[in-house]
């Protein structure tokens, strides 16, 4: 009961500020889909504008990885193995759900570790675990590779589609489509990368930056800072997340990243190609790296009518979109927005953002 | 964009696994990223591993903040 | 060689006939028939309720129960809470070649136990054996008759504005558990399926309240699902807080690390009610005292509008919509 007081006080505290237009980014996907949960919306003045950001890895993967994973899968007869909502993402021609329907191996795991224990238990099977994520997941991927080489796995591959935020962030912020007057910086990434991470970015376009939690009373003070930030004009990089996030982040998850993968350019759905914005295995791993290993052609072709680019760039809302609600549902979902639960058009959908409007 | 959720340690295993609390259960995680965690300690859990271990300083700060807010008003 | 079941079990002939009689009658006892014809004949007289459903779950034992207690709790609580005391059931594998013979003798055992529960009569079945690889271990249907007293036949009672919304215990107990043993997660006994037959508490309950206007077992798609099938049929809004839905607390930290929300996952032992608001706590008391209903709460009520929202602990309030997509675990 204290925190849907504590709530209250703080959002009347943020509409009593908040005496001009002020947009927000969330870079964050989680961010979006807690702000949903929580009508978090509902309780801000007009003058505060969240604009969703392309920070969602299952969103953000570029059809012509979904395309080549499954005609990697079908040419080559391999299982594969990624996490939860990358199963629905739509390809030229079809999903990994589809995959597993025409009869090829899909696992889902929620520990990327659990893919040692597929391979092992059937090793005349090559498998490829599709790793998907930014910092935050990438650390727990490397360890994954890493142990699976100790112990001599020779029938488990990588697929990197993994990414690094700042690199989009940059890419949002340069295209200049959107007003941003402040960004909700996200919570778990700063938790690898640091607070320092970040500095590079707040050096360069110099606007409130404040490092925010997932709980509402977190989301809440973030954006009372960045709205003060931009209210009083004093820009500012701050860690409003201090119980996870440190100057440095986590050292030890850093290290074996960067044992196992190095910075390279990476294809954004949305965005484009942004160099340096991904990870690719490094040389001594360049063994298991599906691929080289199992190389296949693609035609890849953009979805028809789909504004995922747009939205995840904050260019649009959802609700701008032609396709969303009629064409393109949670049950049916045209582009990958709508696949993850993180995805803006997913959260809109699910938990009613129209009425928020 | 990435799902973190603060659990206690209540177990340290061999190989850099631990047992975390969950209600009346528990759950097996990684603790590679994480070597100093004690049992007692909160981590914050991603994808079965504690990428952090947390600071007791839980909002401290935003409660402060709201307290002020009260003592104004 | 003969502890598996092969394509001969399937056959029709001799090995069929012996399936069944060394396992399938061994163990179904009083419970099955002992005549085999080729339909059973029944005596009815009255109002029945009468319905079905296949069962398909993988790991097919999980921690509190198997596929065989899921298939006889699963008809008859649908039976049950269409106010129906289950009578006879059907009984239909189609069992994978190889699968185990000492496994299906435990799901056959199960499915006993279960049946003496429900006290229903097993009165007809049939057993099929597809090649390896065309079905995962065994698949059962159940059908199954009960019947309905007048008192207990809710169907015709109008919801309206102020009535409450109840539910006889925690949510997502079975849906979470399967989907922890599914990843491999290592847990422990107390993470476990729901699955009990809670019909039998909706007929007692029907039996007494008459109060009672509508009840349904939030299966797939949770009680979420149940909640918005309820406005929809009934053109009416519903609220319920989040505070107020019990939930494990296994349960609660589990959806927050699967990145699921509880109220979409699947329950096999738990009922959802709407009463009349003057009714409403007796029915909870009437709950509380059962021992399907310990955790039973009031969560809601019906409101005007025609959606379904869900009031948060922090004292905002969201759309509750339909189960949209494939529960999965997210990592981000």
């Amino acid at each position: 009961m204290k925190t849907k007081t504590d709530v209250e006080k703080l959002a009347k505290k943020i509409n009593e500020i908040a005496t001009e237009p002020v947009s927000l980014m969330e870079f964050c996907g989680t961010h979006t889909h807690e702000i949903f949960r929580y009508g978090i919306r509902g309780l801000l003045n007009k003058n505060i504008k969240l604009l969703s950001g392309p920070g969602c890895p299952v969103c953000v993967s570029h059809e012509e990885d979904i395309d080549r994973i499954i005609m990697m899968a079908k040419k080559y007869n391999l299982g594969v193995i990624t996490f939860g909502d990358m199963v629905n993402v739509p390809g030229t021609d079809g999903s990994l759900n589809d995959l597993r329907s025409w009869g090829y191996e899909v696992h889902v795991v929620y520990s990327p570790i659990k893919s040692i224990d597929i391979a092992e238990k059937n090793p005349d099977k090559k498998y490829v675990l599709l790793g998907v994520g930014f910092e935050t997941t990438v650390p727990t991927l490397a360890y994954t590779i890493k142990k699976a080489k100790e112990k001599g796995l020779k029938n488990l591959y990588y697929y990197s589609i993994n990414k690094l935020t700042p690199p989009a962030m940059k890419a949002i912020l340069d295209m200049g489509e959107v007003k941003i007057n402040g960004i909700i910086g996200p919570g778990h990434v700063s938790t690898i990368i640091g607070r320092k991470g970040w500095m590079p970015i707040f050096k360069e376009y110099n606007i409130p930056f404040v490092i925010t939690g997932f709980e509402p009373l977190d989301i809440l003070y973030g954006i009372y800072l960045l709205v003060k930030g931009v209210i009083e004009k004093k820009p500012e990089l701050l860690n409003a997340y201090p119980r996870s996030v440190e100057e440095e982040g986590n050292k030890v998850a850093q290290e074996i990243m960067y044992e196992v993968f190095e910075v390279d350019d990476a294809l954004w759905r949305g965005l484009g190609l942004l160099k340096k914005s991904g990870l690719s295995l490094k040389e001594e791993y360049r063994d298991i790296d599906a691929k080289i290993k199992f190389p296949v052609e693609v035609n890849p072709k953009p979805i028809p009518g789909c504004r995922c680019g747009e939205v995840l760039r904050g260019v649009i809302t959802p609700l701008e979109c032609p396709l969303f609600g009629t064409a393109c549902t949670p049950e049916h979902p045209v582009g990958p927005c709508m696949v993850s639960s993180e995805g803006a058009c997913s959260a809109y959908y699910l938990y009613g953002g129209d009425e928020y409007e | 964009m990435c799902l973190g959720v603060p659990m206690k340690v209540i177990e340290i295993k061999d190989d850099d696994m631990a047992y975390v609390e969950m209600g009346n259960s528990k759950m097996e995680i990684s603790i590679a990223f994480t070597p100093d965690v004690k049992v007692g300690d909160y981590v914050l859990v991603h994808a079965g591993f504690a990428i952090r271990v947390l600071q007791e300083d839980d909002a401290l700060f935003i409660r402060k903040l709201v307290s002020e807010y009260e003592n104004k008003n | 060689m003969n502890d598996v079941i092969l394509l001969s079990h399937g056959n029709g002939g001799l090995s069929t006939k012996k399936l069944i009689e060394d396992i399938i009658l061994k163990h179904l006892g009083e419970r099955g028939e002992k005549e085999l014809y080729d339909a059973a004949v029944i005596n009815m007289k009255g109002r029945y309720a009468f319905s079905t459903d296949s069962f398909v779950i993988s790991p097919i034992f999980f921690n509190g129960g198997d596929i065989g207690k899921l298939a006889v709790d699963g008809t008859c609580n649908d039976l049950g809470v269409m106010g129906a005391r289950p009578l006879y059931l059907s009984l239909s594998f189609i069992i994978e070649e190889g699968f185990k013979l000492s496994d299906f003798e435990r799901v056959v055992k199960s499915i006993k136990e279960a049946a003496d529960e429900n006290n229903v009569s097993i009165v007809t079945g049939d057993t099929k054996v597809v090649e390896k690889g065309k079905g995962d271990g065994i698949f059962i249907n159940t059908a199954g008759i009960g019947i309905i007293t007048d008192r207990r036949d809710w169907r015709d009672r109008k919801i309206k504005e102020g009535d409450l919304v109840l539910v006889s215990g925690t949510m997502g107990d079975h849906g979470t558990s399967i989907m922890l043993q599914r990843l491999g997660i290592d847990t422990t006994e107390e993470v476990r399926s729901d699955v009990a037959p809670s019909g039998l508490l909706g007929v007692e309950l029907l039996d007494r309240f008459s109060g009672i206007k509508f009840m349904r077992d939030p299966t797939r798609g949770g009680l979420a699902t149940v909640l918005n099938e309820v406005a929809e049929m009934y053109s009416v809004g519903i609220e319920i807080d989040e505070e107020r839905v019990p939930v494990k607390g296994w349960v609660k930290e589990a959806t927050e690390v699967l990145g699921i929300e509880p109220y979409y996952i699947a329950n096999e032992g738990k009922i959802v009610v709407i009463a009349d608001k003057k009714e409403a706590e007796d029915i909870l008391s009437y709950m509380h005292s059962h021992p399907l209903g310990k955790d039973a709460a009031i969560i809601g009520e019906v409101t005007k509008g025609k959606r379904v929202y869900l009031r948060t602990k922090i004292g905002t309030k969201r759309i509750l919509d339909f189960l949209k997509k494939d529960l999965l675990p997210r990592i981000c």
